[in-house]
């Protein structure tokens, strides 16, 4: 009697709500998947179906063949990388010297490195066109990995730091008394061991610049545009094509859900750990 | 020194360009009229604060910030204490609910226009199935409608980043205080107000400043669904900004994008401070 009362109670202090958020915050992708499967003649139909009478593939087909998808795809994959391993080289290295050395001004660099985060896009957005056009970089891939290096190198070194806090330096210490340099002892002992964390710190990277459309659309012409900026310009090519554009919201989310799956423990923790450690 | 390389980059890439915004923004500067290009001292400041487009911006930064974020917090912080619940499959609801944090702003802001739209959109459906409108609304194109709309937008995307820095929170709260709280005989409104908030304030803290600054610098969500339109009903100040530079007047942009910087630097001083304090 006490227990059913007790689960009936958990149903709708538990159940009920964490439904109906998960309800709200699903619904889109569901809607935007249901949407890129149906034919156009039930799509703009007199009734609206909550699940297609119809399947069809032939929006992902024609977004592949006529609209030249891969392309895009391609170059966010490009980008994506290329800032990826850029901004995770430099940010170990800061990290480390971070949590490992006492040096003069550690702490104004530190708060450098944060203070980062405040700025405006919009602000370093202007700037950073008139200096790429200067440099005869705009539109190519390389003025987007120095862009977002503004806003993922600040944000990897606040993580990374985190993560190292957490490996007590007498790791390397007892290596570097059996006679190994601090690089040596870095690469045997630390990088191992940091290797999870490393990843997904590269995951939150790839993601940022796979997803990133402010500097994209100002940053890039036809050949190289990314995912984000062709998505968008499938607007301005078709009008409106609904069942087009949510297959290439789906393409364009695939990547990064898998990714994120694959790291989301190991990134939650370090995402979480400097606001929580303090 | 291993921090150089990255100082380096930061250096040329975000302070170089913020001394040159800040030049830029004293020079009347658009690149339609390149020959005009020249030092006018405050020339753009003063067109800025005579410019009714961008009181307007402010009023709508202020109100997306305040509404957006606050209702992030209030929804991120109840699916905080849900997820802090032991349950069958908490795992992959926690993870499953992060994915809107995920996606690009782009994305969002398609998906939920079309959830939107006047004449196919599931919402009007849905709302009319339910006798709730008797005739199509179309949402984000009517200035009553329009705000409000792209502000659940948002509250959408932000509540995961909420729910997991709180519910990081929650995990590090001991359990013993609960315990004694039982002991004592306190109510769960009571634990709640009197040990988990107090215990979650840096938690709070920190995750509503980062949220403040990344709202208001948000572009593409609002962008794409509706441009800041109609009649500049969702222009925020930086969707304005943004609009100035597409069009090339650089000057201008510039001159907004400084005042925003000084207005979100009022939020991010504390912020500063108390992360100078513990190093």
């Amino acid at each position: 009697m006490r227990k059913s009362k007790l689960k009936r109670r958990r149903i709708f202090s538990l159940y009920v709500p964490i439904t109906t958020i998960l309800l709200f915050l699903l619904f889109p992708f569901y809607w935007t998947f249901v949407t890129s499967i149906k034919p156009e003649l039930e799509l703009y139909g007199p009734t609206v179906t909550y699940w297609p009478q119809n399947f069809t593939m032939e929006s992902y087909r024609s977004l592949f063949s006529e609209f030249e998808f891969l392309k895009p795809m391609f170059n966010s994959f490009l980008v994506a990388t290329i800032t990826t391993f850029v901004t995770l080289f430099v940010s170990t290295l800061a990290a480390y010297s971070f949590t490992r050395f006492e040096f003069v001004g550690k702490r104004i660099l530190m708060g450098l490195f944060l203070t980062n985060n405040m700025f405006p896009n919009v602000l370093l957005l202007i700037p950073l066109y008139s200096i790429m056009r200067n440099a005869n970089l705009l539109y190519t891939p390389l003025s987007l990995v120095i862009a977002y290096a503004t806003f993922t190198i600040p944000f990897s070194v606040w993580m990374l730091t985190g993560y190292l806090k957490d490996l007590p330096s007498s790791l390397e210490e007892a290596a570097m008394i059996d006679g190994a340099n601090r690089a040596v002892a870095f690469i045997r002992i630390i990088l191992p061991v940091l290797t999870p964390s490393i990843i997904a710190t590269g995951v939150y990277i790839f993601i940022q610049s796979w997803n990133e459309y402010t500097f994209a659309v100002l940053f890039t012409n036809e050949d190289s545009r990314t995912i984000p900026v062709a998505l968008k310009n499938l607007i301005g090519q078709l009008g409106v094509q609904w069942d087009l554009l949510t297959a290439g919201g789906i393409i364009t989310i695939i990547p990064v859900c898998i990714m994120f799956f694959f790291a989301q423990k190991k990134l939650i923790e370090g995402m979480t750990s400097g606001s929580v450690k303090g | 020194m291993l921090v150089s390389p990255a100082l380096l980059i930061v250096t040329f890439v975000v302070f170089i360009p913020v001394i040159e915004a800040i030049l830029m923004s004293f020079q009347n500067y658009d690149l339609r009229r390149p020959n005009d290009i020249g030092f006018i001292g405050l020339g753009n400041f003063i067109a800025i604060i005579n410019d009714p487009q961008f009181w307007q911006a402010v009023k709508n930064t202020l109100i997306w910030v305040i509404a957006g974020v606050g209702l992030q917090f209030f929804f991120g912080f109840i699916l905080a204490l849900l997820l802090n619940q032991p349950f069958r499959g908490r795992g992959v609801v926690r993870a499953v609910s992060l994915i809107p944090w995920a996606t690009p702003g782009v994305l969002i802001g398609l998906m939920w226009k079309w959830i939107y739209d006047g004449n196919y959109g599931v919402l009007n459906d849905l709302m009319y199935k339910l006798h709730f409108i008797d005739q199509f609304i179309p949402f984000l194109s009517q200035t009553s409608t329009a705000f409000p709309s792209v502000i659940v937008t948002i509250i959408w995307q932000g509540i995961p980043f909420f729910a997991i820095m709180i519910l990081a929170g929650l995990q590090g709260i001991s359990q013993e205080m609960y315990e004694a709280a039982d002991i004592d005989g306190a109510s769960r409104m009571q634990k709640l107000f009197r040990i988990t908030i107090p215990s979650l304030k840096n938690v709070i803290f920190i995750t509503l400043l980062l949220r403040i600054i990344w709202v208001s610098n948000s572009v593409d969500i609002i962008y794409n669904m509706t441009g800041g339109g109609p009649s500049y009903s969702t222009q925020t100040l930086s969707v304005y900004i943004f609009n100035k530079a597409t069009v090339l007047n650089l000057g201008y942009s510039s001159g907004m994008a400084i005042i925003l910087m000084l207005l979100l630097s009022i939020v991010a001083i504390p912020y500063l401070r108390k992360s100078f304090k513990e190093g």
